[in-house]
């Protein structure tokens, strides 16, 4: 029994990783050595990065990021800001859809349930750019969208050429100011780089669009997470609810709401993580514009690199990026720490649970691939 | 234990109406469904929009966007496309996509056997290593390929298009975590036939993952198929371009001032026509892990 000699296994176990190590190491851990390098170096983009002409600054890229006012720095502002009110719109609406469609689907007289879960969860699939071109036509000036607007007697705008932000108009319209001749309080004294009145400019008409788009592909991805869930509650507990005579709102918020609460958790985080990543839509469909209120950090860093030639700020920015969702990471394992063990008890009252665990696992992976496209 | 609702629509629960709640009424009904149509719409007139415009004129795509039938129907849009660069584009998805999703399944299974079942030395710390790589979010590898692609020598190659996609941390998770539920006792009877360590792997092993591997190979075909940024990095060569890549270029070229909205609309259907495929068909291993329980139930 040559095989069971353990020297076998030895040489048999590295010979069957070395493949991912080696593809690995070169494309994934090298280059992130050889990006923060650069990230502390005047590299022009031309020759080597590893070469005697390039010269180590420190942190002066991240300096002039971070610290030094300056365009660098007001750029990466705008690219928070604008993806605070991204983070702000998207997550809790894609949640809310998510849920919605779950409910909907989980009825329990529903016919063609197939269908309808097909129907809600095929954009996740299909590739950002293709969406991202049907978006572009639905929401053009006299596209799909303001056509639908128009039978309500709206007058759409031109969405991805219009760069007013959401908290302004609203302003404008109940009177607080005019978006014409922003109150002086508020454009006078700025905070690193903007003034009052950009950063409370809310999201921009042009980044609504796409925040619209992006709620509507990933929304089924996560239904698919909460139509688990769902299918995981015990049919008696809400029989036990509706002898006492809960009604159905009651009981959704008294028996759904808290069975699905490590659902709700794991989708929010991951939204968090996802949204803090959006780079497709901006690369196709409005590259930063109008008046930069689409501006994201991923998309930032990589104009910065490859439109710009700016490789050192480019790679500090991807590094600041990193340490983003590197905090939103951890957060996310530390906060979902318990729930591991308390989906194992649950399971254990099923006779299911055999196939559930490495299904789970791939359902997580399916949801995360999408979120980062 | 009473089964979760099927398919079929028939409650499955008749005690359930016995014991509280009355059949839901006809208002009800007609509520919940109105409902689902309004979402139904909004998941699929949209691809409707898309295909019916792929067939207009462009001042008729413009002036018409909501409207069903083209006027005149034309096919100038898919003959402009299929002119263009568009069928090359393909034609390099087409085999990017093969190569990657054979590689990653392959090299992701071996080395998700070796991590669950293999002991040598460093298994413990290659396995922490790869939770870590798991966890580099692929949007900032952006600037650090380009770097490596271009120090290596191989930047505007197919291999670059290739061979860096073809590893996936996660994938060798998942392999990792299947094997680890197949019982030991399947590799001993093939060792005591004096099976060696790699045909024990892939005649014994390997069929038995088969959930496994389709959905690993489901993940890949998608993943590649719709990778972006990992092409905009690693090429600027028109000819290398894949559909990703080439389509997203037509708007920001192209399409801005006279706007080619049917060519649009075209290119993006047809190039969401093979996933459509593969999830219709391949669907349940898609959403099985949702399903997980009302297959069983």
């Amino acid at each position: 029994m040559k095989s069971r000699d353990p020297q076998r296994q030895q040489g048999a176990g590295w010979l069957f990783v070395s493949p991912a190590i080696i593809v690995l190491g070169v494309f994934l851990v090298a280059p992130i050595g050889m990006a923060l390098w650069v990230s502390l170096s005047d590299w022009s983009g031309s020759g080597s990065p590893i070469s005697g002409d390039v010269n180590f600054i420190g942190t002066e890229n991240y300096n002039a990021l971070l610290a030094d006012p300056g365009l660098a720095r007001q750029d990466l502002m705008i690219s928070f800001r604008n993806t605070f009110y991204y983070v702000l719109g998207v997550v809790p609406l894609q949640t809310m859809l998510a849920l919605s469609l779950a409910v909907l689907l989980n009825n329990r007289f529903l016919r063609g349930r197939t269908f309808f879960r097909t129907a809600f969860y095929f954009p996740s699939v299909v590739s950002s750019v293709a969406i991202s071109l049907l978006f572009l036509f639905l929401f053009a000036g006299s596209g799909a969208i303001n056509n639908v607007l128009g039978w309500f007697g709206v007058n759409g705008p031109n969405w991805f050429q219009d760069s007013r932000g959401l908290i302004h108009i609203f302003g404008d319209a109940v009177g607080l100011w005019s978006i014409a001749s922003p109150p002086s309080w508020m454009t006078s004294p700025s905070v690193m780089g903007l003034s009052f009145w950009e950063w409370f400019s809310g999201p921009s008409v042009a980044l609504s669009a796409i925040m619209m788009q992006v709620i509507w592909t990933t929304a089924g991805t996560f239904m698919l997470l909460f139509l688990a869930g769902l299918q995981d509650l015990p049919v008696e507990v809400e029989e036990a609810a509706m002898v006492d005579g809960a009604n159905k709102w009651q009981r959704f918020m008294n028996v759904t709401v808290p069975h699905l609460r490590p659902t709700i958790l794991l989708v929010v985080t991951l939204g968090f993580i996802g949204t803090w990543q959006v780079f497709d839509q901006m690369y196709v469909m409005t590259q930063g514009g109008p008046a930069k209120t689409t501006l994201t950090p991923a998309y930032l860093s990589y104009q910065a690199a490859f439109t710009n030639g700016d490789w050192g700020q480019g790679a500090a920015i991807a590094f600041i990026l990193f340490a983003i969702i590197f905090i939103l990471t951890t957060t996310q394992r530390w906060l979902m720490r318990d729930k591991d063990a308390s989906a194992q008890k649950r399971a254990d009252r099923g006779v299911r649970r055999q196939r559930r665990r490495p299904t789970r696992v791939i359902v997580e992976e399916t949801q995360r691939k999408a979120q980062s496209s | 234990m009473s089964a979760p609702p099927k398919d079929d629509g028939v409650p499955v629960t008749p005690e359930l109406a016995a014991v509280g709640e009355s059949r839901p009424s006809r208002v009800k009904k007609y509520w919940f469904y109105g409902m689902l149509l309004f979402f139904a719409l909004l998941y699929i007139y949209p691809f409707i929009i898309q295909l019916v415009t792929s067939f207009k004129t462009d001042p008729d795509a413009t002036g018409n966007a909501l409207s069903l039938t083209p006027d005149p129907f034309t096919t100038g849009a898919w003959e402009t496309l299929f002119s263009s660069n568009y069928p090359t584009w393909f034609t390099n998805s087409v085999i990017v996509t093969l190569c990657v999703t054979v590689g990653r399944v392959f090299f992701c299974s071996l080395a998700g056997y070796a991590l669950a079942r293999l002991k040598f030395t460093g298994r413990i710390a290659l396995f922490t290593g790869l939770l870590a790589v798991m966890a580099v979010p692929g949007i900032v590898l952006l600037i650090p390929k380009f770097l490596i692609l271009n120090y290596v020598g191989i930047y505007n190659t197919y291999p670059a298009l290739i061979v860096p996609l073809m590893i996936d941390a996660a994938g060798i998770f998942i392999m990792k975590q299947f094997f680890e539920t197949i019982p030991e006792s399947v590799e001993e009877a093939a060792r005591i036939d004096g099976a060696g360590t790699f045909r024990t792997f892939w005649s014994v092993v390997l069929p038995m993952a088969k959930p496994a591997l389709i959905t690993l190979t489901i993940l890949s075909f998608q993943g590649s198929w719709n990778e972006l940024g990992h092409f905009i990095v690693a090429t600027n060569n028109p000819d290398l371009y894949t559909l990703t890549r080439g389509v997203a270029g037509f708007t920001t070229g192209g399409l801005g001032s006279g706007n080619q909205y049917p060519v649009a609309m075209a290119a993006a259907l047809l190039m969401t026509i093979p996933t459509a495929l593969v999830f219709i068909v391949f669907q349940r291993y898609f959403t099985q892990g949702a399903n997980a329980g009302a297959e069983k139930g």
